[in-house]
């Protein structure tokens, strides 16, 4: 065979995560025939991945088994495991079975994104050894494999994720020596308002806190990475004081000898659906970049898709899983498989709960937002783009030579143009060129192709016959 | 206000290359594009050097336009990556070749240096190739520029001419005044003796300024490039019926072409990608390089390509408005498109050029009656 295997169906969610489990749940249960899509082989997304052991709380407390549960209950098409490469204007989904190898196509004309985020490392000096990972990197090596990142573990970035992860390291027995976190004390404190919203996040990040006290690893409050060293590995990093915007400030370093780092950023939406289907976009620092515009229930300026989640801008799990049955039923809604009161009726509760939620996920979004100082503060000879090893200096020697976007500036480089195409760098490298050029409206995005994530030829191809290729027709002579 | 010589709209490689040779021969000029250099067609095309794609008719000029880009660092001053090597035409199939003995007969008289060679003679060119390959066209005047470099390179050698370089300008109107032309800019009016429109597939309302209708097709071509892969083949790759190229950069990427539609138009660009022709110019890649499997796509995009009704290029003055000229649509234009652009800066200055230019009367349609 050659072709495609086409599922028909109504709705398309791509993403199981909050936001997509929510969505298509809703709409499942509304009347529509749903087709759920993600390239992990379980629902659950980043935040309520299914752990290798089981968790010591009951299946019930857990959301990720809770929603897990609730899909498998039948009535909704499960592609997990699926590498999504194209999109197109008709809303279709291409898709590899990643057990089968075998070429899959969704065709339903609405298409809920849901696609999470990206993690964002601003880079130092020595971000590219072996050994330095990314938070949320770190949490499925823990949560997916059970396997550690090291066995002496600094711990370092902006955001809940910071002490999250630090405390699961602690709490598997690894030895965190220190966590450095980019915000100020007062910073947290002046954040407590909107977390005492949500007192059993709050309550977790005391535990979180306290365990980290209790272990005795100190935390480096308003410090972040100055480099890390290492011949063939990560060996020893290095933290240094800085201000309020991230700016190295004067004050001691301190260096610890490590076999691992975690770092994070924060996080940048994975947009690339949105994008790629040319939806309006805005650039919105607190949402963690170029996030697509949409209304209420996360319609987009193209209609039939939807975009909800961090993917739509970062907001947390608990907007995520609101925002994603709000997208559900109003896809039903436009469908014409929902009365308009009964939409109207659903809408209010949702806009309620949103409500209620919202201080806590603004006051998160605040604490792990991109810092321009910091960007500013990357030395020249730092990688900026791993895939193709572009430095600052090569970026900022672009935007000498003329470039005035980022996309000629990719074209000047290569920045951007390796396999993560962007995903990783992207968000930077704008900061990067909009210092020295402009805002970052106008410096732009890297224009966003094909394929989805990158896939292997011989996945795409699959098998087939010379003579079954459809060729054109021959160029004129 | 300034009186340029010569006001060229449009800075892909037909406008730059005029713009540059008319300043270096003494001209005042300007040139103008809506976004920066080479960023439309000449700077996302494959960037394929080859006269076994070359009509037969611009065969003299391919194979000096060719010659210009082996030597780009000598007249442009700048590098455009460009690697020159052997080229194979294939056919798999007796009906391709059939197909490629007559096309490669032709594009021989008219110069192109092409010899069939045997499956196995062409498998010792090139060792990557697939054991199907039964005949190929051997040309040793063929290669490969890095297009995306094109913008940086003509940037530099513009600068340098001292032509007055206006990236980001759109141009939303031309007016000939008689004693020349006044350009609406987004920056202002400008004014100039002399105007060049090479605008690629937007020619056609860019003569309709001087009340010139010229139809334009547009093409939608699709590209897909690998991530970085351990050196897979050396030569740039076609088949018979030209719906194929591969080259891989010294970089490590494949780059695979043809000219297979995606889906876009003028107004909006290249704005999908059609799966199956992804999946169908992908399976013909690998079939003629079989180790081209293991490697990952890392991007496709679209890119338009400019075709006038007899698929031959527009480059001459403009009929019934004395100082305008046009320059463009040009199949496989990047490949010819430094020489016959050189050759109308050539008729602009006031000279005789080498070879013919192409006379844009034959394209026009009747004018409407009044």
């Amino acid at each position: 065979m050659s072709g495609p295997l086409c599922h028909r169906v109504d709705l398309a969610v791509l993403g199981a995560g909050p936001a997509g489990g929510a969505a298509a749940l809703a709409a499942s249960r509304a009347g529509l025939r749903v087709a759920l899509i993600d390239e992990n082989p379980e629902a659950g997304g980043q935040v309520w991945r299914k752990p290798v052991r089981p968790a010591a709380r009951s299946a019930k407390a857990d959301p990720g088994e809770a929603l897990r549960a609730d899909l498998r209950a039948g009535g909704l098409t499960l592609l997990y495991g699926r590498t999504v490469w194209s999109v197109g204007a008709s809303l279709d989904l291409d898709l590899i079975d990643g057990e089968s190898g075998r070429w899959e196509r969704v065709s339903a004309g609405r298409l809920v994104a849901a696609g999470g985020a990206h993690e964002r490392v601003v880079p130092f000096p020595g971000w590219t050894l072996p050994g330095v990972v990314g938070l949320a990197g770190a949490t499925i090596l823990l949560k997916s494999h059970g396997v550690a990142p090291g066995r002496r573990v600094l711990v370092a970035g902006c955001g809940p994720l910071l002490f999250a992860v630090a405390a699961g390291l602690a709490g598997t027995g690894i030895d965190v020596v220190g966590v450095a976190d980019l915000a100020a004390r007062g910073d947290w404190l002046r954040a407590m308002p909107s977390l005492l919203t949500r007192p059993g996040l709050l309550g977790q990040g005391a535990r979180w806190m306290a365990s980290l006290r209790a272990a005795g690893i100190p935390v480096f409050f308003r410090h972040a990475l100055r480099r890390a060293e290492g011949a063939t590995g990560i060996e020893r990093a290095v933290i240094g004081p800085v201000d309020a915007e991230g700016a190295p400030a004067p004050g001691p370093e301190h260096a610890f000898a490590v076999d691992a780092l975690c770092v994070g950023n924060g996080l940048v939406p994975g947009a690339e659906v949105t994008r790629l289907l040319r939806a309006p976009h805005r650039f919105d620092r607190l949402r963690g970049g170029l996030v697509p515009v949409t209304d209420e229930a996360g319609r987009t300026g193209i209609p039939g898709l939807y975009a909800v989640g961090d993917g739509a801008g970062l907001r947390g799990a608990a907007m995520a899983a609101l925002g994603g049955e709000f997208a559900g039923l109003a896809a039903a809604a436009d469908a014409g498989r929902l009365a308009s009161d009964a939409f109207a009726r659903e809408a209010a509760r949702l806009r309620r709960a949103m409500a209620r939620e919202r201080p806590f996920s603004d006051g998160m979004a605040g604490m792990m937002r991109l810092r321009p100082a910091q960007v500013r503060a990357i030395p020249p000879e730092t990688v900026v783009c791993r895939c193709e090893d572009v430095t600052r200096a090569e970026i900022d020697a672009a935007v000498e030579a003329g470039a005035r976007d980022v996309n000629q500036m990719k074209q000047f480089t290569r920045c951007g143009m390796g396999p993560c195409q962007g995903r990783m760098c992207g968000d930077v490298a704008a900061e990067l060129v909009a210092a020295r050029v402009g805002p970052r409206e106008a410096v732009g995005s890297f224009t966003a192709r094909p394929p989805l994530r990158p896939i292997g030829f011989d996945e795409l191809m699959g098998d087939f016959d010379y003579a079954d290729i459809p060729i054109p027709e021959p160029a004129p002579l | 206000m300034t009186m340029h010589d010569l006001a060229v709209v449009g800075g892909g490689v037909h406008g730059a290359t005029a713009a540059l040779f008319a300043a270096r021969g003494g001209m005042d000029v300007a040139l103008f594009d809506r976004g920066p250099l080479c960023r439309e067609a000449s700077g996302v095309n494959a960037g394929t050097l080859t006269m076994q794609m070359t009509r037969v008719a611009l065969m003299p000029y391919a194979l000096r336009a060719h010659a210009m880009w082996a030597s780009a660092r000598d007249w442009l001053g700048h590098d455009v990556g460009v690697v020159v090597c052997d080229g194979l035409s294939l056919a798999f199939t007796p009906a391709e070749e059939e197909l490629l003995t007559y096309r490669a007969g032709k594009r021989r008289e008219a110069g192109a240096p092409i010899v069939l060679v045997s499956g196995s003679e062409a498998r010792r060119i090139e060792p990557g190739l697939s054991p199907a390959v039964r005949l190929a066209g051997h040309c040793r005047v063929d290669g490969y520029a890095n297009a995306y470099l094109t913008g940086l390179a003509y940037r530099r050698a513009l600068l340098e001419a001292g032509v007055a370089l206006r990236e980001s300008t759109p141009v939303r109107g031309v007016t000939p005044t008689g004693a020349g032309f006044e350009l609406d800019t987004a920056s202002g009016t400008v004014r100039a003796r002399r105007i060049l429109l090479a605008g690629g597939v937007w020619i056609e309302p860019m003569l309709a300024w001087l009340g010139v209708h010229l139809p334009i097709k547009t093409l939608v071509n699709q590209l897909v490039v690998s991530e970085r892969v351990a050196p897979v083949m050396r030569t740039v790759v076609g088949i018979a019926n030209g719906l194929l190229s591969l080259k891989q950069y010294p970089h490590g990427t494949v780059v695979i072409g043809g000219g297979w539609q995606g889906v876009g138009d003028r107004e909006r660009g290249g704005v999908e990608l059609l799966p199956d022709r992804v999946v169908g110019n992908v399976r013909l890649a690998c079939h003629a390089i079989p180790a081209l499997r293991a490697a990952r796509m890392a991007r496709a995009w679209a890119g338009l390509e400019a075709e006038t009704a007899d698929a031959l290029p527009v480059a001459g003055p403009v009929p019934g408005v004395e100082g305008a000229f046009v320059c463009g649509s040009v199949h496989s234009g990047y490949t010819s498109g430094p020489y016959i652009a050189r050759l109308l800066a050539e008729r602009i200055l006031g000279r005789e050029p080498d070879l013919p230019l192409f006379p844009v009367d034959r394209l026009l349609s009747r004018p409407r009656a009044a």
